[in-house]
């Protein structure tokens, strides 16, 4: 397959960014879209151009490090995320655009390359159970029930990717702060600092420089872990009742 | 200087661990406990470790470390410590929690790794690690893990390859996801508490030794290419495997063997580099534009079933047209008590043996086809599509995604590929390495799986390591301080910044022409062909002398372009390149070298007249713990031999066998 490439090319966080154009040929249509920019690199390489930076890891849709816009669509046309995005979705002949993920909050590092350490800082302000290493009771001294545990778990498939984020016109997080707040509600062990959690991440997500939630439910289609919308009920059900408690 | 063996390395002294309490076995670890020394609280806040790696072993450390009061700073080359490589892993973790009543203890745990490491790794740790193994469930399920659960509210587990009890927890097909961001998010509460600082798109590219002891890192921040020299009292390396050294394995892009390897550089031994685990459910190569092999979780060998057919002709035929009489379920024909479920070499072995008949299915690879079937026929006969997507869903899509096929209606095709490496840093009980003061942890260090690693017992190992061992040992080390602290100007800080400012230079300045890649790919190819999963004395040979032109030219002829103050991917790599090239040919040395064939190191010349490995048990019962040496004119490396021996008391040495 043939493809022509629209690649954004930004030397630096401050530089002027622009598209460049790269035609590319010999694509098959089990190559995955980052291992086509691979070739397209070693070719780049070879001609004595810098590569394009993008950020990637695992490479199996798991790490949630690779993210790119492509053709406006925040990891591509599928549901997945860039790395599992083959090029057998594509149509042979067809121009493609990839940029970075953009929100004021993601601020960009390099080419395709963003800065998503605001996601590491709202974790941080609150999205974890607290409980010292040892002071673990005995598993099952707790049982959780079967429902709550699949829900939990459905809500902590988030691999905190961004896409959601990158997806929504108002560069909103409530997807994945939602998902980590379903996460840890759904457990017995997460009840206490259930309302101090919701609290101090949604706080810090607004002084993070995300927007809010107008329902529009973008984020929901774009999330290659197929985080539910209803996480965001979740969030907002528990960030009123936290208010509620403290009056 | 002795003079050399094979014309390849030296021989050294003997070395032993002498951390191990000297008690019964069982008592060991509650002795080593007691007997490390305490630090008081208030002495904690004057003392500082450094984290290289915040996998499970890294974060889990860094979170326990933090809060017992440490300063603690960690590393690690992604963009935040949740993308480590410990994510990736699906299947599940061990632990001898016995909630199923089918005879799991302990012990039990302990014999089956220490049999399954063919009786190649060291008994006390091992038995620590059974015996820690139930607590980490414990505390993951304090931290929020959502493992999987039956009705009752209770956690379900499955047993998994090599094993006869249903040991593993696990969290669907993603146990890793879940248990790092466990530990993630404990670590983070640290950051939150200001005990832990958190450096990420930072790689650590030195170790600083002071008077022998490991004092600090130099690592580059890999966004403003700034040199940076962090100091403290102790160093923790979990930086994980290094088997990217294959170019093509299950591992992430980024894995690398740099910081272990500069370690190993300034002194530390390195444990049996050459025991690769190479894994059995892999999606199978496709092309040469691949950048890894996936992973299908071992986990699908229960209710999978592997076969291929009975007859060559047969091979490229649609295989639900092929019948059940004409199916060769050789797993279970070869090894009726374990059947599928055999270890992972053994089951890769076997793989390997049936497509080298010509019995292989899926596309030709050169005039190979590389794959066989596992088949879920008979599992969605006897439960429900629903029930089967429950246990396997995810992977399934997965495999469909890459693939293009639903394993729902067509037997998947799967094929061994390199996953995992046994070997690491040498290190004794307390995880200390030949370095006072540096630490490794996790899957950078060699201590627990010996020849061969079972399924699930990593995760074990990495969080048995991270929460509960590491933090207890440093105490003894740490009980020393507060150290006199290091100059930022001091002549090893100034040599160590400027040997890697120094390296690189040199990389940007070579513009040879072929690219990083190029040279991976090829070391990848040349590893995998003479020191994957056959190894003969000739094509070691063969493979050093490769390896050694390879390195030649890699440092005459690599192309970087780019800066070195600002984001600069290749560079990043054409480091950990650099690296791969030397750590490969101490890998066929140390192949080379032991002539015997035991879990994942199988030496053509040494096996039985049905084809199985053979050990030598005689000869060969030692960790070979390498010093590092190298021949100025000829490039060369020159390693030092020196033997642990293993001495097992209180498990009787057996030739495996899973017939
Ligand atoms: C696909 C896959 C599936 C698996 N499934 C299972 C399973 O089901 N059960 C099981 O028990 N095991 C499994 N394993 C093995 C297991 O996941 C790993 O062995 C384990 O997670 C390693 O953890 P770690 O903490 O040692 O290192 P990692 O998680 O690999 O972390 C390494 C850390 O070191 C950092 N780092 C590395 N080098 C540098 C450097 N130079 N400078 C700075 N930072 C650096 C990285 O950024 C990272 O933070 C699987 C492995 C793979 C590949
Ligand atoms: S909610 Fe979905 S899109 Fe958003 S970070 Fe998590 S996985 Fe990515
Ligand atoms: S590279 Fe890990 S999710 Fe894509």
């Amino acid at each position: 397959m043939k493809f022509t490439l629209k690649i954004w090319r930004q030397t630096g966080p401050d530089a002027q960014g622009e598209l460049v154009t790269y035609p590319i040929e010999d694509v098959t249509d089990d190559m995955s879209f980052l291992e086509m920019l691979d070739v397209l690199n070693e070719q780049l390489i070879g001609r004595g151009d810098e590569p394009v930076a993008f950020d990637s890891d695992c490479r199996e849709g798991i790490c949630g490090m690779c993210g790119l816009m492509i053709s406006g669509e925040a990891h591509g046309p599928e549901v997945t995320t860039t790395c599992q995005l083959h090029m057998r979705s594509f149509t042979d002949g067809d121009t493609i655009t990839v940029e970075p993920w953009r929100a004021e909050a993601f601020p960009i590092v390099r080419d395709l390359v963003v800065d998503r350490s605001a996601f590491d800082r709202i974790i941080e302000a609150g999205g974890f159970i607290s409980v010292n290493t040892g002071a673990a009771p005995e598993a099952h001294s707790v049982p959780v029930p079967k429902a709550n545990a699949d829900r939990a778990f459905e809500a902590a498939k988030c691999i905190g990717c961004g896409a959601c984020v990158a997806a929504c016109p108002n560069a909103s997080a409530m997807l994945f702060m939602g998902a980590k707040v379903t996460h840890l509600g759904e457990t017995p062990q997460g009840q206490p600092e259930r309302d101090s959690r919701v609290v101090s991440m949604v706080n810090q997500a607004d002084f993070e420089g995300f927007g809010g939630c107008t329902n529009i439910g973008e984020c929901s289609s774009a999330c290659p872990k197929e985080i539910p919308l209803d996480v965001i009920s979740t969030l907002n059900a528990d960030f009123r009742s936290s208010r509620k408690s403290q009056r | 200087m002795t003079s050399l063996v094979d014309g390849l390395y030296r021989k050294g002294e003997p070395i032993r661990d002498t951390k191990a309490p000297d008690v019964d076995i069982t008592k060991m670890w509650t002795q080593a406990k007691f007997d490390n020394r305490l630090v008081n609280p208030a002495n904690r806040r004057k003392l500082s470790v450094i984290i290289v790696g915040t996998g499970l072993a890294g974060g889990a450390a860094a979170a326990t470390l933090g809060e017992a009061g440490y300063n603690v700073k960690t590393f690690c080359y992604q963009d935040s410590p949740r993308r480590a490589h410990s994510i990736a892993a699906q299947g599940g973790i061990n632990a001898a929690k016995n909630y199923n009543d089918d005879g799991d203890s302990t012990y039990r745990l302990f014999y089956d790794t220490v049999k399954g490491g063919d009786y190649r790794s060291r008994e006390t740790n091992v038995y620590r690690l059974a015996e820690v193994s139930t607590n980490i469930i414990d505390q993951c399920v304090a931290q929020g893990v959502p493992f999987a659960r039956d009705y009752g509210g209770l956690l379900d587990n499955r047993s998994f390859g090599g094993v006869q009890v249903a040991r593993t927890f696990y969290a669907a097909g993603q146990t890793g996801q879940q248990l790092l961001i466990g530990a993630y998010q404990a670590m983070e509460r640290q950051v939150a508490a200001g005990s832990v600082q958190s450096f990420t798109r930072h790689e650590m590219l030195e170790v600083i030794v002071v008077d022998g002891k490991a004092r600090g890192i130099i690592a580059r921040d890999m966004v403003t290419g700034e040199v940076e020299t962090h100091l403290a009292d102790a160093v923790v390396l979990a930086s994980g495997g290094y088997g990217n050294v294959f170019f093509l394995s299950t591992n992430a892009m980024g894995s690398n063997v740099t910081a272990t390897w500069r370690a190993h550089r300034k002194g530390a031994l390195f444990g049996n580099p050459c025991y690769t685990q190479i894994h059995p459910t892999c999606i199978p190569v496709s092309g040469d534009h691949q950048s890894k092999l996936t992973l299908m979780s071992e986990s699908l060998r229960n209710d999978g079933r592997i076969w291929v057919p009975k007859n060559r002709e047969d091979c490229d035929k649609d295989p639900r047209d092929i019948a059940e009489e004409d199916r060769d379920y050789y797993l279970e024909r070869i090894y009726p008590a374990f059947g599928n479920l055999v270890p992972r070499d053994i089951a890769s072995r076997q793989a390997k043996n049936v497509c080298d008949e010509g019995r292989g299915v899926g596309p030709l690879v050169g005039d190979f086809r590389r794959g066989v079937y596992l088949d879920f026929s008979s599992a969605l006969a006897r439960m429900s599509e629903e029930q089967v997507s429950e246990k396997y869903g995810n992977l399934f899509d997965m495999y469909e995604r890459i693939t293009g096929e639903s394993p729902y209606k067509v037997p998947m095709r799967i094929y061994p590929a390199v996953h995992y490496t046994m070997g690491g840093l040498w290190v004794d009980y307390d995880l200390e390495t030949t370095i006072p003061g540096l630490f490794a942890a996790g899957e950078a260090n060699f201590s627990d799986h010996g020849a061969n690693r079972l399924g699930a017992s990593s995760l074990m190992q990495c969080l048995a390591d991270g929460y509960f061992v590491l933090p207890n040992t440093i105490r003894q080390y740490l009980a020393d301080g507060p150290f006199e602290p290091v100059a930022e100007d001091a002549p090893e800080v100034i040599e160590a910044q400027q040997s890697v400012q120094q390296r690189i230079d040199t990389l940007l300045s070579i513009n040879g022409e072929r690219t990083v890649d190029s040279f991976h790919k090829e070391l990848g190819h040349v590893m995998w062909e003479y020191c994957g999963m056959e190894r003969s004395e000739e094509g070691l040979r063969k493979a050093i002398g490769l390896i050694r032109g390879l390195r030649e030219e890699f440092w005459r002829n690599v192309r970087v372009l780019g800066a070195a103050d600002t984001l600069n991917q290749s560079l990043e790599k054409a480091g950990r390149v650099a690296d791969f090239l030397e750590l490969g040919e101490l890998m066929c040395i140390d192949a080379l070298h032991r002539r015997e064939s035991c879990g994942g190191h199988f030496r053509a010349e040494s096996q039985t007249e049905d084809g199985e490995a053979l050990r030598h048990d005689d000869e060969f019962a030692y960790v070979a713990a390498w010093g590092f040496g190298g021949d100025e004119d000829t490039g060369a490396l020159v390693p030092t031999l020196h033997k642990e021996d293993l001495t097992y008391k209180f498990i009787e040495l057996k030739q495996r066998s899973y017939k």
